[in-house]
């Protein structure tokens, strides 16, 4: 019972996604399995969450194979809670789907692609075993690449091509990284990996192999030498297509960083986890500065995606449970965060006729003042005004530093709060105080009945969880805080994975060979 | 064998990335499919060269025996290579249609996403 449970994730997107495909040519239909799916998803993933924080880590070997030998779904804390949060998301963007998507993208399948993309998302997220991980990626990679060209505009394509070539050098570094671990430890199996790992002789190959995995999550979280991809594709696509990819996809890259980072590679902290630390503060630079050098809305919210990856890889290269713990709270925060700032985005769009250059945009504040006090809730938080929850997970982030004395990326991290604050009081200047170009603003009430109320429900939903997190933390925190004691100390995932007694591997054969192999 | 192999998979990880360096992408495209294939044939490597040892468990035993191949590296591959195929024929498609949109294949001209002026 408890493994459909935990299976749930994969299964209930994946039925969904099927179901749509057979219902083809019925749009409407379509749209209301994919709303049912996604209510289901995330009722099962509050369940899965309860269960976890009652009874510990709960495990499902699929096919019944005995942990190291099959593929095993891992449900810790995190996973737990990233997929409820993932099924939150999906049910806001598929709600918004309703009034943003049109007949055309939605003719040409865009709902089963959106169900396909919360498969890979929350496989991700479950599976215990690194092969696995690469074929959810793979899955979240193909649905992705639908998702962006779907609508086949010009800049479209073009975002699609880079988006489309960065990734597949960056699947073919982790397959070959996923390989060469194999080679050294003879497993897949993520918790039988903790355990091989600090008995490699090589330290040095275990190291190269480590930089190999930062670089190819690091290319999907888009950190600093590889964010390039980003800022030229995520504005492209649909408005609810570039939510959920900004709210989640990265994050997953971010997410893959933490498990592997906490669980695998810890034996020589201080070479990768200082990578780690480069990239954070060079990411959060970068991301500040270039939102700052557009003049549109949704790039400059894409640049923003990048800052604030850098904040939670400084969390995890300073890897204190503080600090894992304020990644944690961090993922959390920025899923819900940017998801609705790109569904706000959208909305400014529609109203200001198509276009987000700041040139084109203004007078918000006289036309729609609900809606401005709505969007201030994600953007404050963004900032990281308190009492939002940008406020408590920066907080938590720059404890951390200063509990490590590592001042210079907290005063980094300091800095590019500075810059984003400049940048929210810029976006508010021209977007809602400024007069309007062409005169008059439209107001919401311009959208049309419904599509007016499934444009606006998901911001309302997503901006009070945002107020939630701010005025009553200590939830999250602790939750957070449980995520990241399980993350630091992994015996009780390796332990509920592979069994209450580990199997201490026998390594076969002198120092000098590099293969471990378990006599059978 | 394994050295031979070894530098094969360098030889074509140089080469793919002396093709990534290209402005025209279906050179980039090429660079990906040789990153692929180096890829696959490092995952067979890491598996260790067993020529001529299928791995059939003989009768009456319950385990494969010792120097036989390993089945997993080549199930791996597999997987590999089909997740490859179906990225790459969609990432053709999508360059086809980029060059009867854009006009072009020269990554350096392809800036309708970011225009120069926006910046």
């Amino acid at each position: 019972m408890i493994a459909w449970l935990v299976a749930a994730p994969i299964l209930v997107p994946l039925t969904t996604a099927a179901l749509c495909a057979v219902f083809w040519h019925r749009p409407a239909l379509q749209r209301v399995l994919s709303l049912g799916g996604s209510t289901l998803l995330l009722i099962l993933a509050g369940l899965l969450l309860a269960r976890v924080m009652e009874g510990g880590v709960q495990v499902a070997q699929m096919g019944s194979w005995a942990a190291p030998f099959g593929i095993t779904l891992v449900a810790d804390t995190l996973s737990a809670l990233m997929i409820l949060i993932a099924a939150v998301m999906a049910l806001a963007v598929a709600v918004y789907a309703l009034g943003d998507v049109d007949a055309v993208r939605e003719r040409g399948g865009y709902h089963i692609i959106f169900q396909v993309l919360m498969v890979g998302v929350c496989g991700s997220f479950i599976t215990g075993d690194l092969f696995n991980l690469y074929v959810w990626f793979e899955v979240m990679l193909i649905s992705s690449f639908v998702l962006l060209s779907l609508g086949g505009t010009k800049e479209q394509i073009d975002g699609a091509i880079k988006y489309a070539a960065i990734n597949l050098i960056a699947t073919a570094c982790f397959l070959l990284a996923v390989a060469l671990l194999y080679g050294v430890t003879g497993t897949l199996n993520m918790a039988d990996l903790a355990v091989r790992v600090p008995h490699v002789a090589n330290k040095g190959l275990v190291s190269t192999i480590a930089v190999l995995f930062i670089i190819a999550f690091g290319m999907k979280a888009a950190v600093f030498p590889f964010f390039f991809w980003l800022p030229a594709a995520y504005h492209t696509p649909a408005v609810a297509v570039q939510a959920i990819f900004a709210g989640l996809l990265t994050k997953v890259g971010v997410y893959a960083l933490l498990r592997c980072f906490t669980l695998i590679f810890t034996g020589d902290m201080g070479w990768t986890h200082g990578i780690l630390m480069w990239i954070a503060g060079a990411t959060m630079l970068t991301g500040a500065l270039g939102s700052l050098a557009v003049r549109d809305l949704r790039r400059a919210l894409s640049w923003q995606v990048v800052a604030h990856i850098g904040y939670m890889i400084m969390g995890l290269a300073i890897a204190t449970p503080l600090a894992i713990a304020g990644t944690v709270f961090y993922l959390v925060h920025d899923i819900v965060v940017k998801t609705n700032l790109f569904l706000g985005a959208g909305v400014v769009r529609r109203l200001s006729g198509g276009d987000t250059s700041y040139a084109r945009l203004g007078g918000l504040f006289t036309a729609a003042p609900i809606l401005c006090v709505v969007l201030f809730v994600p953007l404050a938080s963004l900032a990281g005004f308190p009492p939002f929850s940008g406020f408590w997970s920066k907080l938590l982030l720059v404890r951390a530093g200063l509990a490590v004395e590592n001042w210079a990326i907290v005063a980094v991290a300091l800095v590019t709060g500075l810059l984003t604050f400049w940048l929210v009081g810029r976006l508010w200047a021209e977007m809602v105080w400024k007069a309007n170009p062409a005169g008059e603003a439209l107001g919401t009430a311009s959208l049309g009945g419904a599509a007016r109320v499934a444009l606006i429900a998901p911001l309302v939903l997503l901006s009070s969880i945002t107020v939630t997190i701010g005025l009553y933390a200590e939830p999250l925190m602790r939750l957070s805080a449980m995520a990241a004691d399980g993350l630091v100390d992994p015996q009780a995932y390796i332990d509920a994975v592979l069994g209450a007694v580990p199997t201490t591997p026998t390594l076969v054969g002198a120092a000098d060979t590099v293969a471990i192999e378990v006599q059978p | 064998m394994e050295t031979i192999m070894a530098f094969a998979v360098g030889g074509m990880v140089a080469g793919a990335v002396y093709l990534f360096l290209s402005r025209q992408l279906l050179r980039v495209l090429f660079g990906v499919i040789l990153l692929s294939n180096a890829v696959n044939v490092a995952i067979l490597l890491v598996g260790r060269l067993t020529p001529g040892q299928a791995p059939l468990i003989g009768q009456g035993q319950e385990v494969l025996g010792q120097g036989l191949a390993n089945p997993l590296p080549q199930a791996l591959i597999l997987t590999a290579i089909v997740i490859g195929f179906g990225l790459l024929s969609f990432v053709l498609a999508l360059v086809y249609r980029g060059y009867q949109e854009l006009g072009t294949l020269d990554s350096s001209q392809m800036r309708t996403a970011e225009p120069e002026d926006a910046v």
